[in-house]
């Protein structure tokens, strides 16, 4: 959360010392305002959690495991989708702050991609690994989620600066273009794992596609 | 993460009530509810209805049929009410607790038609009043790989399937949830399923003892959610075969359509037999999440028929059950 690394503009506002700027306070406060915030789905279940644990009449409804397992994937594909809106975001609105909660967002993305599988194999299946494999397997939207989780894991371990140097930007860039298949995989398994009434993992699609269609509208002109 | 695992040692304290006591405590509840029964009909000496008022309890519920394994606890009657698929009002599974609230079960009426001798249109209370309902305490397998215990409040198809004289062409029985859009809002949008939802049972699986039309659970008549005010129970198959709100009965030579078989036959069949050796392409069938009202339930083994191998198992000799599921 350090201002190090921010352009040469704001070295000039810290010596010049305004009594008080919008612009500054928005800088700072954007990423750990927005780090609280990417927090809360997640706080919001572990409170569930621990009521359901007590005994208490939680959220999480006659089929605990499920809920967790459906709640933490409905975020995991947000974060994803909302990772994916900065760059259309930036090129509608010109915001170019928002280009600093990329990456922030799109770890975010993959941490809850995490916690969602690792709620599927270890609280749903027990680690019993017999039992997942078959599931990969034989279940479509299952072996295209892990798909998914397969593409996004190099995007994390790649995501600090010593990665991008270690990389060079045009390796690291093309590498993160993995992101847009695990994206389209994710609505997929939604699409998959849905039996009918198909509105919800429709408008994760459609929204896919008007943040696709941004940026080539963008590369194009 | 505050996860505790069970294990398989463990006993579960549903494990050290013993089932006289806790019928016991059932009888005693009945019993109160049968001295706030007269109560009530004591000041309201109206026609006496088949089904006891809201919030009321059945009186003297014959105890019907009723095996459970020992690690069968019944599912709380918030589970019971609150996990639902009934697609009618949404398709997610608090949905039909939340939307069903304009949904009004009675009056009602039954039609009864097809190759019988005794077709016509019956109003519930007739429909219901030639029979004793009983009590019947059945597993639930959903296809989904959950289940349930559930104490239903039902009759035995087969005695009212008798009483319409079926004529010996009648091979199959169909059932028709009804549709009414504007107090069912799952209704309002075609794509989720062709309204009315369709069933079907063979002739003979229709007239297994195990088959009950239930107008209750837990000693109290349906809430919407459940199918009020009358719908099918077929423990052995999973349980999209329990179609609700049911208004119409046929009686046909050919195989109904189903409505989740006309929706993806791959995936449903017309027989919808519980088998863990019949996997569905979403879910294995070989294990199944029972919802006790615990916070982490573990998996357990599916039984083939559900555990009801013993009565309905004869139906099905000599079919290849992997080809009809």
């Amino acid at each position: 959360m350090s201002d190090q690394s921010l352009p040469s503009s704001d070295a000039e506002a810290a010596t010049s010392k305004p009594p008080f700027s919008w612009d500054r306070f928005l800088r700072r406060a954007l990423k750990p305002v927005v780090f609280l915030l990417c927090l809360w789905p997640l706080t919001w279940l572990l409170v569930q959690v621990a009521i359901a644990f007590k005994g208490g009449s939680s959220a999480l409804g006659a089929n605990p495991i499920e809920f967790m397992i459906r709640y933490l994937g409905d975020w995991a594909l947000r974060f994803l989708l909302i990772a994916l809106a900065v760059t259309p975001l930036r090129i509608v609105t010109g915001w170019n702050i928002v280009a600093r909660l990329r990456r922030m967002l799109g770890l975010f993305a993959f941490f809850y991609v995490c916690v969602h599988v690792m709620t599927y194999v270890g609280v749903d299946h027990t680690f019993d690994w017999a039992a997942i494999w078959a599931d990969i397997v034989k279940r479509t939207y299952i072996t295209v989620g892990m798909a998914a989780l397969l593409m996004l894991t190099p995007l994390a371990i790649t995501s600090t600066d010593k990665m991008i140097r270690r990389l060079g930007g045009a390796r690291w860039r093309k590498l993160h273009m993995l992101v847009y298949p695990a994206a389209i995989a994710g609505v997929i398994h939604y699409f998959l794992m849905i039996k009918a009434g198909f509105q919800l993992p429709l408008i994760h699609a459609v929204i896919l596609t008007v943040l696709f269609g941004i940026r080539l509208y963008k590369k194009r002109t | 993460m505050l996860i505790r695992h069970k294990k398989a040692s463990d006993v579960a304290s549903h494990e050290i009530t013993p089932e006289s006591v806790y019928l016991n405590r059932r009888r005693f509840i009945q019993a109160s509810g049968l001295a706030a029964g007269s109560i009530m009909m004591g000041a309201a000496p109206s026609e006496a209805a088949v089904l006891p008022a809201k919030g009321a309890k059945f009186a003297d519920l014959k105890k019907g049929y009723s095996k459970l394994g020992k690690d069968d606890a019944l599912t709380p009657f918030d589970g019971v009410t609150t996990y639902n698929n009934y697609y009618e009002f949404g398709t997610g599974k608090s949905d039909p607790a939340k939307t069903s609230g304009a949904f009004k079960p009675l009056p009602w009426k039954v039609k009864v038609d097809g190759l019988c001798a005794k077709p016509g249109t019956i109003d519930f209370d007739e429909f219901i009043k030639p029979h004793t309902i009983e009590e019947r305490v059945y597993r639930m397998r959903c296809v989904e790989a959950w289940s349930m215990v559930i104490p239903w409040a039902g009759i035995p198809l087969a005695e009212i399937i008798k009483r319409f004289e079926p004529q010996s062409s009648a091979k199959y029985i169909q059932f028709e949830t009804i549709v009414r859009p504007e107090e069912m809002p799952g209704q309002r949008s075609s794509y989720i399923l062709p309204w009315p939802y369709i069933e079907g049972l063979r002739m003979d699986e229709a007239m297994n003892p195990l088959a009950i039309l239930a107008v209750g659970l837990y000693d109290q008549p349906l809430l919407a959610q459940n199918g009020a005010p009358l719908r099918l129970v077929v423990p052995w198959k999973y349980g999209f075969k329990g179609v609700k709100s049911i208004v119409r009965i046929s009686f046909t030579e050919t195989e109904p359509k189903n409505t989740w078989r006309v929706m993806n036959a791959d995936e449903y069949g017309f027989y919808a037999n519980v088998n863990p050796k019949v996997d569905h392409p979403r879910w294995t069938q070989a294990s199944e999440r029972r919802l006790t009202g615990g916070f982490l339930e573990g998996r357990r083994a599916t039984l083939m028929f559900n555990g009801y191998e013993e009565e309905v198992a004869h139906l099905y000799t000599g079919m290849d059950l992997a080809k009809f599921y």
